[in-house]
């Protein structure tokens, strides 16, 4: 292995989607950050009024990948970090056809551009534990090593197996560069806006009948933390992000003080597809394939590597919760409060009956 | 909350008032470690001598009640709900174990205190159930508290209801990364290397042990250089004779076996009751491992191993068989 450390952090380092929630975060992290002269920001898309702000600092390009093929190399960039991954298709740009055309089209185009940056030294690519697939043969926990054992439904887990398949491919024509891949759990904390958080916001949740999924979350501050450390230092590799322990979706749903509606899979499906017509969705396959299969990753190596724990499962979902506690019908409180009453008027009647004796 | 300390004094069965150990049973009025939650409740209670058993039960009752539906417990990797699992599945279980099958355990001191320990067990009886009751045996006999987490076929993860239950209880799929995982972790895993063979042989081929397939389990054993206990379990093999196996219709419903049983399929859903055999379950001396973990890979080893294990449960099952001339006796 090549040791890049006595190069430094970077001095010229490209983010692609900053028009995005973590995009726009992590550019403005890099840009606060001394060591790095400047950070230019790559999006087909105008960053909204509400993340304009955190984008001071930031050089910003309006183009896609392939527009931008020549300003990587020009620009003299020393690290890419490609965050224009979409999770889920947004139905006002495009739909999936959209997301399938950023998420495969955009890293194939980027990575061909930063195979001809000479002066590239880094390249940081988000990924999801959704590479892992889903499937009953599944052990339990994955590490990074566990091959998925079939083809996932969703669109997003294919999306991400064929980015990993662009990125092991620049491994091999540019072995001198640093490439870091990063499989991160679902991103949740007490802003961030993703199908999971909306989904743990609706009163009513549906949910899978006869399952119940171990979920992970990660801190998005814990995820800009790993995805800063791998820019400004070099941590080579694919590691799995997500914070320890585990959370049964059934459990997650009553820390959040919702109602599980339970629908049969089948059954499940044919809703959520409806609704993804009607524009009301917020479930796809991917979702669905989480609900039934669960999905728990081993995160020693990232531990290890880059001497950073990310918070547990439970504390960031506290968290979350803490800020989406309005709209719960069933708190923690009122059910202690219930307890209370209960035993107070059992105890009061026994005492009644004890005093007639 | 800590489960490890907290939960068993919580539980909502009362499994043990007089019998728990302590000096000041029968005197205090809590137990010394009492859910904190419960003294805020008690404000106005007569300063009365007696202890009130049932005041004691029903608030550990609306405790448990309110940390289900609070999500307020902790669940590990594999999804194993600690608490779930030692207040709702082993008292149900427990009946069974107890009245029905009236099982005797022999052999428990062969099982460590501490760390990890692979149980190696033969499978019979249609329906998994000696799996569960040897969880049980464990669970009630050991002197350490020790739960088994038990590796299951992946059929069990796919059917709803069932996979989340399993899950629930301790299992998980069977496979190496997470039985080494787990033992790893210093838990006892239980596995039955006959699989479907064991559970789905006709009557007539009671207490013959059927293949133990590759050997994955030793490997996974010597890997991570844990200990193998055998144990033969007595009595299975009664509960539903398997008199014929209809494998074309076992075929087309995509099940590994359909079993023909004196009372399935004839009466229905009562052709679910498991007839009351008499039960002997024994641990065998563990067979250690550790130094064997540079062979982990070696086939010849691995085979060698799986035999030795296998003749031992086979000879075990043997002398148990003299123990029990009746099968449904006493």
């Amino acid at each position: 292995m090549v040791t890049y450390s006595a190069a430094g952090p970077p001095r010229v380092v490209v983010v692609t989607g900053v028009s995005r929630f973590l995009g726009a975060r992590v550019a403005s992290r890099l840009a606060a950050d001394p060591r790095i002269e400047r950070v230019i920001g790559l999006d087909p898309l105008d960053p909204p009024a509400t993340l304009a702000s955190l984008l001071e600092d930031v050089q910003l390009i309006r183009a896609d990948a392939r527009a931008a093929s020549g300003a990587i190399d020009d620009l003299g960039a020393e690290a890419v970090v490609h965050l224009a991954v979409a999770g889920a298709p947004d139905p006002q740009h495009g739909g999936r056809a959209a997301m399938k055309e950023q998420n495969v089209i955009g890293t194939m185009q980027l990575l061909a551009a930063a195979q001809g940056a000479g002066r590239l030294r880094k390249l940081v690519v988000r990924s999801s534990t959704a590479a892992y697939g889903a499937s009953f043969r599944d052990p339990a926990v994955f590490t990074e090593d566990t091959e998925p054992r079939a083809v996932p439904r969703g669109a997003f887990a294919r999306d991400i197996l064929n980015i990993e398949g662009y990125v092991r491919g620049f491994r091999r024509r540019r072995p001198e560069v640093a490439a870091t891949v990063l499989r991160f759990a679902p991103l949740i904390s007490s802003t961030a806006d993703t199908t999971l958080t909306r989904y743990f916001a609706q009163p009513f949740v549906p949910t899978v009948f006869g399952r119940d999924a171990r979920l992970q979350f990660v801190h998005v501050d814990d995820a800009l933390e790993v995805l800063h450390r791998s820019v400004v230092e070099d941590h080579p590799g694919t590691f799995n992000v997500a914070g320890a322990g585990v959370l049964l979706l059934s459990q997650a749903v009553r820390r959040a003080g919702r109602f599980a509606v339970p629908l049969p899979e089948g059954t499940l499906s044919s809703v959520a597809a409806v609704a993804r017509n009607l524009g009301v969705g917020q479930i796809g396959l991917d979702q669905i394939d989480l609900f039934v299969h669960g999905r728990v990753v081993d995160t020693a190596r990232l531990v290890k590597e880059f001497g950073f724990t990310p918070r547990t499962t439970e504390t960031a979902f506290a968290e979350f919760i803490e800020a989406h506690r309005s709209g719960s019908p069933l708190t923690a409180d009122r059910l202690a409060a219930a307890e209370t009453a209960i035993l107070d008027g059992i105890r009061r009647v026994r005492a009644a009956a004890r005093g007639e004796k | 909350m800590n489960p490890e300390e907290s939960y068993r004094p919580t539980l909502p069965v009362e499994l043990a008032d007089g019998v728990r150990p302590g000096p000041l049973n029968g005197r205090r009025p809590e137990s010394p470690v009492a859910m904190p939650a419960l003294d805020g409740h008690r404000p106005g209670e007569p300063k009365s001598d007696a202890i009130d058993v049932w005041d004691r039960r029903i608030a550990r009752g609306l405790a448990f009640l309110r940390r289900r539906l609070a999500g307020g417990y902790e669940v590990d990797d594999f999804g194993f709900d600690r608490e779930l699992t030692d207040a709702i599945f082993y008292p149900m279980l427990r009946v069974l174990y107890k009245d029905w099958f009236r099982t005797e355990v022999f052999g428990v001191e062969n099982v460590p205190d501490t760390g990890g320990g692979l149980i190696v067990g033969n499978h019979s009886g249609t329906l998994a159930l000696d799996a569960l009751m040897l969880s049980v045996a464990l669970r009630d006999t050991h002197p350490s508290d020790r739960h088994m987490r038990l590796l299951g076929a992946d059929l069990v993860f796919r059917v709803p209801v069932l996979a989340e239950l399993a899950r629930k209880a301790g299992a998980t799929v069977a496979c190496n990364p997470d039985a080494e995982r787990l033992m790893s972790g210093g838990e006892l895993v239980g596995v039955f290397p006959e699989g479907f063979k064991g559970i789905g042989k006709r009557y007539a081929d009671r207490y013959k042990l059927q293949r133990f397939g590759r050997g994955g389990f030793v490997s996974a054993a010597l890997h991570t250089g844990t200990p193998i206990i055998p144990v033969a379990i007595v009595g299975a093999e009664e509960i539903y004779p398997i008199l014929a196996d209809l494998k074309p219709l076992a075929r087309l419903l995509g099940i590994p076996y359909f079993p023909i049983t004196p009372t399935f399929p004839w009466l229905g859903p009562l052709g679910l009751v498991p007839l009351p055999s008499k039960w002997l379950i024994e641990f065998c001396p563990p067979i250690p491992t550790a130094h064997l973990t540079e062979h982990a890979d070696d086939p010849l080893v691995v085979y060698n191993l799986a035999d030795q294990v296998r003749e031992t449960i086979q000879a075990t099952l043997h002398s148990l068989l003299e123990k029990r001339p009746d099968p449904f006796g006493l």
